[in-house]
Formats: structure tokens, sequence, C-alpha cells
């Protein structure tokens, strides 16, 4: 590296790696899941890209096949918690900025704590 | 079109130049200029990679920028948040979890009393916090010398493929137990020369019960010693106290003077409790250092539920780190002339930035280290030692292999969630579990009450480093 010196031996290490990347290295910007592996949970490395918006055909996404959202193959809180942040998102959302604040409070990364979301009954 | 935003770290300026802990790696780079800018081109949020660039640009003509911001990303300085869309890449394979078992031990804290000649106001052991009833409890007052030989057989079976291992002397006070003390060094000498590995030793102690012929004893084992001592007399006779009430100072004075001028094969150090009334930090050092002779002095913020009388609150934290502060600022002067500082929450902290160290765990606590109750119980630490909610086995059986996961599993950095946000978090990783069980009743708990004081202090010893790798870069090399 010419513009960044590394300075402590972790530093030193990731310079190596980035010279040499391990062979099953994750290719950056990769697309990854909300829940990955098991314990101890792993943060994914890189952006994380909301899976099944509005441009992907992703059948069971948004309802069921009754129209509910029983049967979802994926969490209704996920898309919910994703998209209203980083992409359009059609419904209402708890408001952030005057009555609940808090509502992500205990969601610090979407990947692993999307439980913690709950309703907000006013 | 590609949004860039900045990582996850923490930005320092050290002897005028421009550094980045970044977080959750811990590493460490030194910025150049236009490294510098193009960080500074995102502070205000996501910003599109050729704006940035053509902000940043005509400022340096000759640099090449896209190369620098390669490099920014290569490090995860800067992420894209948005990219075009490109083909699907092949399957990541599952990311790499370390496996936590078998986790050889290193260190093994002997409790060998749970009695004290002292009684300190402030004790974690005795005090209106304490974990186990000592006096009542079913736990024996003093540790058996069976016992004893049998923790360091444990330790010495579950060290697995570490060639030195530590037994660690711990109380109530210590020499209390000193016949049992005395026997098992040589045993564990023993022990260590059959197994072909090498064992070291260390001792806490109020040293009030001090003799010639410990001193000796210590001397010719090479025991590292810790003294327990809060200061000068005024200081250390507010708390450290005779169940009389009498001050411990006097008597604790001579002692420590005759084994600081005995015992040379290892630093004495001293370790300090803070309190809201025992404060003044760089007096204390100068104390300990200069008048008495310590060659290292650790302080450390008393542990308490909120509310006591000596409990330090908010302010009482803010003036901790401006007082650490300007001890540590004494302490870069004298390592950048290549002289010893015995301030030794530094040096501690200074190697642990060296090494880069990102701990899921704030201690070693159920993972290489436990402290071995005065019955032969196997806890998490000494603080836990006799405690049958922290309870990791018995000298007998071993340590309980399930209860060690459920622990380490429970206990893991990721389950913090208030410190996912937080960039001391690879230092810290939610501080101590004793803190945390005295504090909020659980050890799972991140000790939310003093993050503003570590993240304060982090920042202290990382300008530290800073300025050590830039002005006198070999006095680092003795953390490698």
């Amino acid at each position: 590296m010419r513009h960044l010196r590394a300075i402590n031996q972790k530093a030193a290490r990731v310079e190596r790696t980035v010279a040499a990347p391990p062979p099953d290295a994750a290719p950056a910007g990769d697309v990854v899941a909300l829940q990955q592996g098991s314990a101890p949970p792993q943060q994914p490395e890189g952006p994380h890209i909301p899976l099944g918006c509005s441009l992907v055909f992703q059948p069971g996404w948004e309802a069921d096949r009754n129209g509910g959202t029983a049967g979802l193959c994926q969490p209704v809180e996920r898309d919910l918690f994703d998209c209203h942040r980083g992409c359009f998102w059609p419904a209402h959302v708890p408001d952030q900025l005057n009555h609940t604040p808090d509502w992500t409070g205990k969601c610090a990364a979407a990947q692993k704590d999307w439980r913690n979301i709950d309703l907000i009954f006013p | 079109m590609s949004l860039l935003a900045q990582g996850e770290f923490h930005p320092f300026t050290a002897a005028g130049r421009r550094f980045l802990y970044l977080v959750p790696s811990a590493a460490v780079f030194a910025l150049d200029e236009p490294a510098a800018a193009l960080i500074d081109g995102l502070a205000g949020g996501r910003v599109p990679r050729r704006d940035l660039l053509a902000e940043v640009g005509p400022r340096f003509p000759d640099a090449d920028l896209a190369q620098t911001l390669d490099e920014l990303e290569q490090v995860h300085a800067v992420r894209t948040v948005a990219a075009p869309p490109r083909p699907t890449p092949a399957p990541a394979p599952a990311p790499a979890i370390i496996p936590l078992t078998p986790f050889p031990l290193t260190t093994a804290v002997l409790n060998v009393t749970n009695q004290c000649n002292l009684s300190c106001s402030y004790c974690y052991e005795y005090s209106e916090d304490k974990i186990v009833d000592t006096t009542n409890g079913a736990q024996p007052k003093f540790m058996s010398e069976e016992t004893a030989r049998k923790s360091v057989d444990l330790l010495f079976n579950e060290s697995g493929g570490n060639r030195v291992v530590h037994v660690s002397f711990f109380g109530g006070e210590t020499l209390m137990n000193y016949p049992v003390l005395s026997r098992v060094v040589p045993y564990a000498r023993e022990q260590a020369e059959a197994r072909g590995k090498q064992v070291e030793f260390n001792l806490t102690t109020n040293a009030t019960l001090l003799t010639g012929e410990m001193i000796e004893f210590l001397a010719e084992h090479d025991i590292s010693v810790t003294v327990s001592i809060d200061g000068p007399r005024e200081m250390q006779n507010r708390f450290r106290v005779f169940h009389d009430g009498r001050g411990s100072y006097d008597e604790l004075l001579p002692r420590v003077r005759e084994l600081l001028r005995r015992h040379t094969s290892r630093p004495i150090g001293a370790r300090v409790t803070l309190t809201s009334q025992v404060s003044d930090v760089v007096g204390i050092y100068r104390h300990l250092t200069e008048e008495i002779g310590f060659q290292e002095v650790g302080f450390a913020p008393v542990t308490t539920s909120p509310g006591r009388a000596y409990a330090l609150d908010g302010s009482g934290f803010d003036r901790m780190v401006e007082q650490f502060t300007a001890l540590a600022d004494e302490f870069l002067e004298a390592a950048l002339a290549g002289k010893h500082h015995g301030f030794s929450n530094v040096s501690e902290t200074l190697e642990e930035i060296h090494k880069g160290a990102s701990k899921a765990y704030p201690c070693g606590a159920g993972l290489g280290l436990v402290g071995v109750a005065t019955g032969g119980d196997v806890a998490l630490c000494h603080r836990f030692a006799g405690s049958d909610e922290h309870k990791l086995g018995t000298v007998d059986d071993g340590i309980d292999r399930n209860a060690q996961n459920a622990f380490l599993e429970r206990h893991h950095l990721a389950n913090k969630t208030d410190c996912h946000t937080c960039w001391a978090r690879p230092l810290c990783s939610g501080g101590c579990y004793h803190e945390a069980h005295t504090r909020y009743g659980t050890s799972a708990r991140p000790n939310l009450h003093y993050c503003e004081w570590i993240r304060g202090w982090t920042d202290v010893c990382l300008r530290v480093y800073g300025e050590l790798a830039e002005r006198n870069p070999r006095y680092l090399r003795r953390f490698d």
C-alpha cells in the first residue's frame, strides 16, 4: 500500500491479506441473507443489500399463498426494517423522528437483531 | 451509481499525523494527506464515487486518488453502500467459526483462603455486594494442600499445547494460608518439569502479614507480587483498615520496603482501588513509585453497585479520565526518551493495541483462566470463586465443558447489542463480568455505566500509541 501505512501488527496482517487474498475469500459486495451460520452469529462483511425488493420477483415474500403474512418465506420484520430505511417502502412504518425514536434501538445489526423490532401499539 | 460511505473506525491524530483505528479488525493505519482528505470527504454521509474524486481531486493534482480510494476500501475504512448490478457471484463459503472448545487453560487463580485480616469497606468479597457467603457458606475458610495440588493438576491436565502455565494466588488475604502456598509452589515446579512445561507464579497480597521468611521464599521462587495499596497514609487508611478500624499503612510500609529491597527478580506492582474519596491518581502514583519504590502501578475503579458512598459517579469517572490523561502524558514523555514508566494501565493497553486485539470476550475468565474456590469448586475467575451460579466444575471432576460452552455462547460480544455501534468494542468487549454482575445482577450485561470512560481512555492510549509509532517506534518493539 502506498497511501496507508500499517502501524500495528493487525494492520500488517490486513495488508498481507489484501496483497494476497486467501482463495476462499468472499467477493466484495456479495449479497448476503439475514441469518448466516450458527452461534456465535457472524456479521456479514461488506454492504448489506436487502433481498426481495420490488424489482425482484420473489413469490412468498410480501404475501403468502393465502394473501396473509403467516406463511412468508422470509420474516416480515426483515423486510420492514430493511426497506423503510434503505429502499422504497410503500406502507406506514413507525415514525422514528417523533413518536417512536427508539423503535430500532435494540436492533443494532439487522442481520442478527431483527427479532427485537416489535410492533407499535399507539 | 456507486455510493461510498465511511467504514467503521475511530480517527485520531498524533504527532501531527492522521490515524484510523479500524473496527472490528483493530488495525491501526496512518493516512497520507490524500487518504485523509477522502475520509473527510465522506464525513457528511454517502457520496457518489465520482463526486468524491471530483471534489478532492483538484487539491492533490499529483496523487493517484483512485488508488488511494481502493486502498481505503480494501482495509474497510471506506465501504460501498450501493453498487451497480453485476453477475451473481458463486455462493460464498460458510464463514470460518473458530471452535471454542477445547480451550486450553493458561491460568488458574487459587483462592487459598476466603479470610482476611483487613476489613476494607469496599471489598467485593465481604462488603454489601458480596456474591458468596464466606462466613457461613459451604466453602471452607482455607484451601487444603490436597485441593491446591489438585488445582495444579487440573491446570496442567487442561493446558493442552500451552508451554507456559500460570498459577496465581489470591484470597481473602493470600498470606493467611502461607503454609499451603509454600508447599504447592515446589509441587507445581515438579509437575512442570515432569510434563516438560514451564510454570510461573504470582501472588496478590495486602502485605500486612509479610515476614522476612516469606519475602525470602517469594524472591527465591521468582514469584511476581502485586500489593493492594491505595496510596499515601491518609488514602490507604480511609478504606483499607483492620477489623478494629485501625489503618493499615504503618503496618504495611516497612514490610513493603523490605520486599522491594530483597525481591528484585520480578517487578513488584501496586494495585490501587479508586473510589469517590480516593481519586488523586497522579499523587498516588508519585507516592507509590518515588517514595515507596514500586516499579509498576495499576489503577482500577472500585467495583460496586450504584449508590454506595464510595462508588464513583459520572463526574468521578470524568475526573479519573483527566488524571489518567495527565499521567499518560508523563508516560509518553518517558517512553519517547526510551525510559521506563510504571503506569501499567497504559502499557497494558498499548500492548493490546499493538497486537491488534479484537476480543469476543472481555477477558480470559472461563476461557483460558479459571478461579478455584477454597473447597475446590472451579469458577469463572477468582471474583466468582465459590459461587454456585458461576461454577464451571470442580478440581476432582474437571471442567464441565457443557457449562463452559453455555457460558461462552451467552457472553459472546455478538449478544451485547448495545456494543455493536461502539468503536471501542474490540478492546472492551463489554467489560468485567463481575462488575456487570454487581451493577446489573447478571454477568451477561455490558457495563454501560462506564462506556464514556472506556472510550475516553482508549482514545488517550491510541494517541500515545500513535505518538510512539511516529516518534520512537523502537519503543513499541517490546510488545512484539
